[in-house]
């Protein structure tokens, strides 16, 4: 039994010939928030896809709430908004049903929503204040809505665990800043949340924990341990000019 | 009144009841898959799946087992070799499908040329819903009622699997499960309805309702009632003009869904956002 809400030991992960992860171990806890940086290609999104059993480690082992993945996923310990969701957005469906997805996993395929369903994603689209939107069609809002969206059905999935890939790309600094807000915000609710991120400006405000990732996890920590020149530097191979370190 | 007449007055005979009856179950049937094949972008699997029965048809008569059993392991097998060849060559998976599907329907047409009559090749071809026997209408009613129950009954899980496939995985659902068994319920479908539109125009059928509601809503439930009323519709036109006017009903079914598709595609631009 241990305490930790994720919990990669020694895992390794290649595709083909290429080795994208190697030995990779980190113990994530319960209610923090992880900055996990790292170059382009470095295994961040690789990371987060073995946590979610999208793809197989070649060895070692992940365990998700004290759940190896299979089990964690049948519970939905934890939710993942991706990276650019691959999702055609002229699909004919509203805000309200595609949070109404994250209740799949609790319910029996066969039944409509419940009248608890149907609480739960009032409730997820108030969270992100997209309730006013939940009857417009998904490809009618902007990039930040959208993404508020799919972090509204990773609640209403009730996921203890938000693991989010890169959620700012492609978003002005408004989205983006109103977007920390509500990470921040469910943070203190109790929500263990995992960021993939390449803001490094904004991490030492947001993120109480920092990964750093180089095809393993170079460090792990506090963000005032771990957030230093010489790791940040050793992780983007000394390419940082307009970053400073108190 | 002519009009009631020239609805019921054919309706007394047997073969036409049934060919309505089967027409109208095979419309509704596939223009409900059609909302989730176009969705998922599988028209041109839909094409070589319905091509690639020729071959499993034929065989299947030549040992005298039914149809069905022969064409659904022909589609099957093409969608197992469509889906080999693209995941161990760097061959673009159109290339493949058209590959794949043209060397079925050749070898199914070497076969026929053969050993069957080119009256019976025509049938399978174009189909010919007037000349339905009662067992095939049997067949086909209740083939395709079961695909549209399943398809219904996990209504919810098929539009994960077109939508969001990953969000199924991540949730533990058995994503790849759920290919094989869409992939199963398309083959099933197009086998179930070739004696009404037969090989080259089914796949019509599976793409134009769908489209056509797709153009017209922004909502999936509403998208499968216009898809599914238009098809219906359209078969019900297929049939009757067959009957009063002696053409082919499958090209008057098809026909009349690529009408109504450009009608309301006309429709949709002098009336933008007039719908929802």
């Amino acid at each position: 039994m241990n305490q930790s809400a994720i919990s990669l030991k020694d895992v390794s992960v290649s595709y083909g010939s290429k080795q994208v992860l190697k030995d990779t171990s980190i113990d994530i806890p319960y209610h923090t928030f992880t900055g996990v940086i790292g170059m382009n290609g470095a295994g961040k999104s690789t990371m987060f896809k073995v946590i979610m059993g999208l793809v197989k480690p070649d060895s070692g082992s992940v365990t998700i709430c004290d759940d190896p993945v299979r089990i964690a996923q049948k519970h939905g310990h934890v939710a993942y908004v991706q990276q650019s969701e691959e999702v055609d957005w002229d699909f004919p469906i509203s805000v309200d049903e595609v949070v109404m997805m994250g209740r799949l996993g609790q319910q029996d395929v066969f039944k409509t929503p419940t009248t608890e369903d149907k609480e739960q994603v009032k409730q997820a689209l108030e969270q992100v204040k997209m309730l006013d939107h939940k009857d417009h069609q998904i490809g009618e809002l902007s990039g930040g809505q959208k993404k508020r969206v799919f972090v509204a059905r990773a609640l209403a999935q009730g996921a203890e665990i938000l693991l989010l890939d890169e959620p700012f790309a492609g978003l002005d600094a408004t989205s983006e800043r109103s977007l920390i807000e509500l990470f921040i915000r469910l943070k203190k609710d109790g929500k263990t949340i995992v960021l993939a991120t390449h803001d490094l400006l904004s991490l030492p405000d947001t993120c109480d924990q920092v990964a750093l990732v180089k095809h393993t996890v170079i460090a792990h920590g506090k963000t005032k341990d771990v957030f230093t020149k010489e790791l940040v530097t050793k992780t983007f191979d000394g390419l940082l000019h307009n970053l400073s370190f108190d | 009144m002519p009009i009631i007449e020239f609805i019921l007055e054919p309706l007394q005979y047997a073969f036409m009841l049934k060919a309505v009856i089967v027409s109208v179950v095979v419309g509704a049937t596939l223009a409900i898959l059609s909302c989730f094949l176009i969705l998922k972008g599988w028209a041109l699997l839909g094409d070589a799946i319905s091509h690639a029965v020729l071959p499993g048809v034929v065989i299947a008569y030549i040992v005298g087992i039914p149809f069905g059993i022969g064409a659904f392991l022909a589609a099957m097998l093409s969608v197992v070799l469509i889906g080999y060849i693209k995941n161990n060559t760097k061959i673009k998976e159109d290339a493949v499908m058209g590959i794949v599907f043209t060397t079925f329907f050749a070898f199914g047409i070497m076969l026929i040329s053969k050993i069957v009559s080119s009256i019976d090749l025509t049938h399978v071809l174009f189909g010919e819903v007037l000349g339905i026997s009662t067992e095939s209408a049997w067949y086909t009613c209740i083939i395709l009622g079961l695909v549209s129950l399943v398809v219904l009954i996990f209504r919810r899980v098929f539009t994960v699997f077109c939508f969001d496939p990953t969000h199924g995985q991540v949730l533990g659902m058995p994503m790849t499960l759920v290919h094989y068994v869409f992939l199963s319920l398309l083959a099933v479908s197009i086998t179930g309805s070739i004696q009404t539109v037969g090989i080259i125009l089914v796949i019509a059928m599976l793409i134009t309702p769908g489209s056509t509601a797709f153009l017209l809503t922004k909502r999936f439930s509403t998208m499968l009632w216009i898809a599914v009323l238009a098809s219906v519709f359209s078969s019900l036109v297929g049939a009757y003009a067959s009957y009063h006017f002696n053409v082919a009903t499958g090209g008057t079914i098809v026909f009349v869904q690529g009408i109504i598709f450009m009608l309301v595609l006309i429709y949709t631009k002098l009336f933008p956002e007039t719908y929802r």
